[in-house]
């Protein structure tokens, strides 16, 4: 049985931080488990936390009238949902929901915001490291929009 | 004259031989598979990876990668996206009508010499068709093989290729990831990108070998995935797609630096390939 402090270090994420790093981030962390099809939060929701996929499947989605929910996104094993809770309003952007059954470790995003603010070099860590999967779906989101399976050579 | 030209090169290379069209089947809302029949004589051979020139006689001729099993004698197979005027009017014929067929012609996917290697099949939409000889000519020699994956991804749930086989293929032992680049609720696959996929695919990178083919955009983005998880260009073949007209190297409209695509390609080695797909002006 592995500690929370342990599930968290084995993340991409937050792999290589400081013990004492660590053992704060931990603090502010629980498990939580949720069935296939369960709401982990709703657009426009207040995003006090976020969440690390241990095990199964995150779709992040949004709810367009007479379409129903559309996805834009899911995330697996290993990575994080959620950074709504970082920026003012605090707010969620998306819908997300699990597609499978899911257990996550979920952060508390405020106690966490407390820490950063009290801890510059911890808050230095997570901001570099949130910056670079940003990046990441940032970039995988511009090739989604280039839809270059839709554009065929004629002839 | 037309005999003299032929006959210096291989035979059919020049002259459509007449195909007839036994079977058809929609695979998507604009592209169809189609299962032809030689009028004469037995079915061209071909490798996993070699193309076509087929004609809709009075439409024109454009080039198709051969989508059957290599294996075995069975009718010749193509899949065809309709989108001009010769590629719909070859969707729109009804089986018994017939289609003109040259070739094959082309290079074709590494085979004996990647074996005891992991292998990924890595494609994007209609990109999936050109692998599909590879992918049955894998499964059919399994145990030559380390693990084999298919990373592929399509514009949405609906537009996916083959979507029937890719469980028999699991069943087979293929590792079947799959993502979309949008979705409804209902689908409870994966939403992204291809190089998504990559980096979320257990592979032993240095024994790994990747076979791609996709919008060229997508192969870019995916070589780049695949170079971070250590599988050097020299081990990643792909399938370029250029404007073929002739197919047997003659009338240059498929020049990519010093290659001719329908005759030195379309699969060669990313390593082979990226100097001159750096130059745009090319």
């Amino acid at each position: 049985m592995r500690t929370l402090e342990q599930l968290i270090a084995a993340s991409p994420v937050f792999a290589g931080l400081r013990e004492e790093h660590l053992a704060v981030i931990a603090g502010c962390a629980v498990n939580e488990h949720f069935s296939a099809g369960e709401q982990l939060f709703r657009e426009g929701d207040p995003a006090n936390r976020f969440f690390l996929i241990r095990e199964g499947a995150v779709a992040l989605g949004v709810d367009a009238p007479g379409r129903g929910e559309l996805v834009v996104e899911t995330l697996h094993q290993g990575e994080v949902v959620g950074w709504s809770w970082l920026f003012e309003p605090y707010r969620w952007q998306f819908d997300g929901r699990a597609t499978e059954t899911t257990h996550a470790v979920a952060f508390d995003g405020a106690c966490l915001r407390g820490k950063c603010e009290a801890e510059h070099e911890l808050g230095y860590e997570l901001m570099r490291r949130f910056a670079a999967s940003m990046t990441e779906r940032l970039q995988a989101t511009r090739l989604q929009l280039l839809d270059v399976y839709g554009h065929a050579r004629t002839g | 004259m037309l005999e003299q030209a032929e006959a210096r090169l291989e035979p059919g290379s020049m002259v459509p031989a007449p195909y007839s069209l036994i079977a058809k089947r929609r695979d998507t809302a604009d592209t169809w598979t189609l299962e032809l029949q030689p009028r004469a004589g037995r079915r061209l051979a071909f490798v996993p990876g070699q193309f076509t020139m087929i004609s809709a006689f009075g439409a024109g001729e454009v080039p198709i990668s051969i989508s059957g099993d290599p294996d075995g004698d069975g009718p010749l197979v193509h899949t065809v996206r309709a989108v001009g005027l010769a590629t719909n009017a070859i969707c729109r014929a009804r089986p018994g009508e017939v289609l003109g067929v040259r070739g094959p012609f082309g290079s074709g996917w590494p085979g004996a010499d990647i074996e005891g290697a992991d292998v990924l099949v890595i494609a994007g939409g209609i990109g999936l068709a050109p692998l599909r000889p590879a992918i049955l000519a894998l499964l059919a020699r399994r145990e030559r093989y380390g693990r084999l994956l298919l990373l592929y991804g399509g514009r949405s749930p609906e537009q996916l290729m083959f979507a029937a086989e890719l469980e028999q293929w699991r069943a087979r032992g293929l590792q079947v990831a799959v993502t979309v680049d949008s979705a409804g609720p209902e689908w409870l696959g994966h939403v992204g990108v291809v190089p998504q996929l990559v980096r979320r695919a257990g592979f032993d990178a240095a024994a790994a070998v990747a076979l791609l083919c996709g919008p060229e955009v997508m192969m870019r983005f995916t070589v780049a995935a695949l170079a971070q998880a250590g599988v050097g260009s020299e081990r990643i073949y792909a399938s370029m797609e250029r404007n073929m007209q002739c197919g047997i190297g003659h009338c240059g409209h498929c020049q990519l630096g010093p290659t001719l695509l329908c005759r030195d390609g379309p699969v060669y080695r990313w390593s082979e390939l990226e100097r001159w797909l750096a130059i745009r002006e090319l």
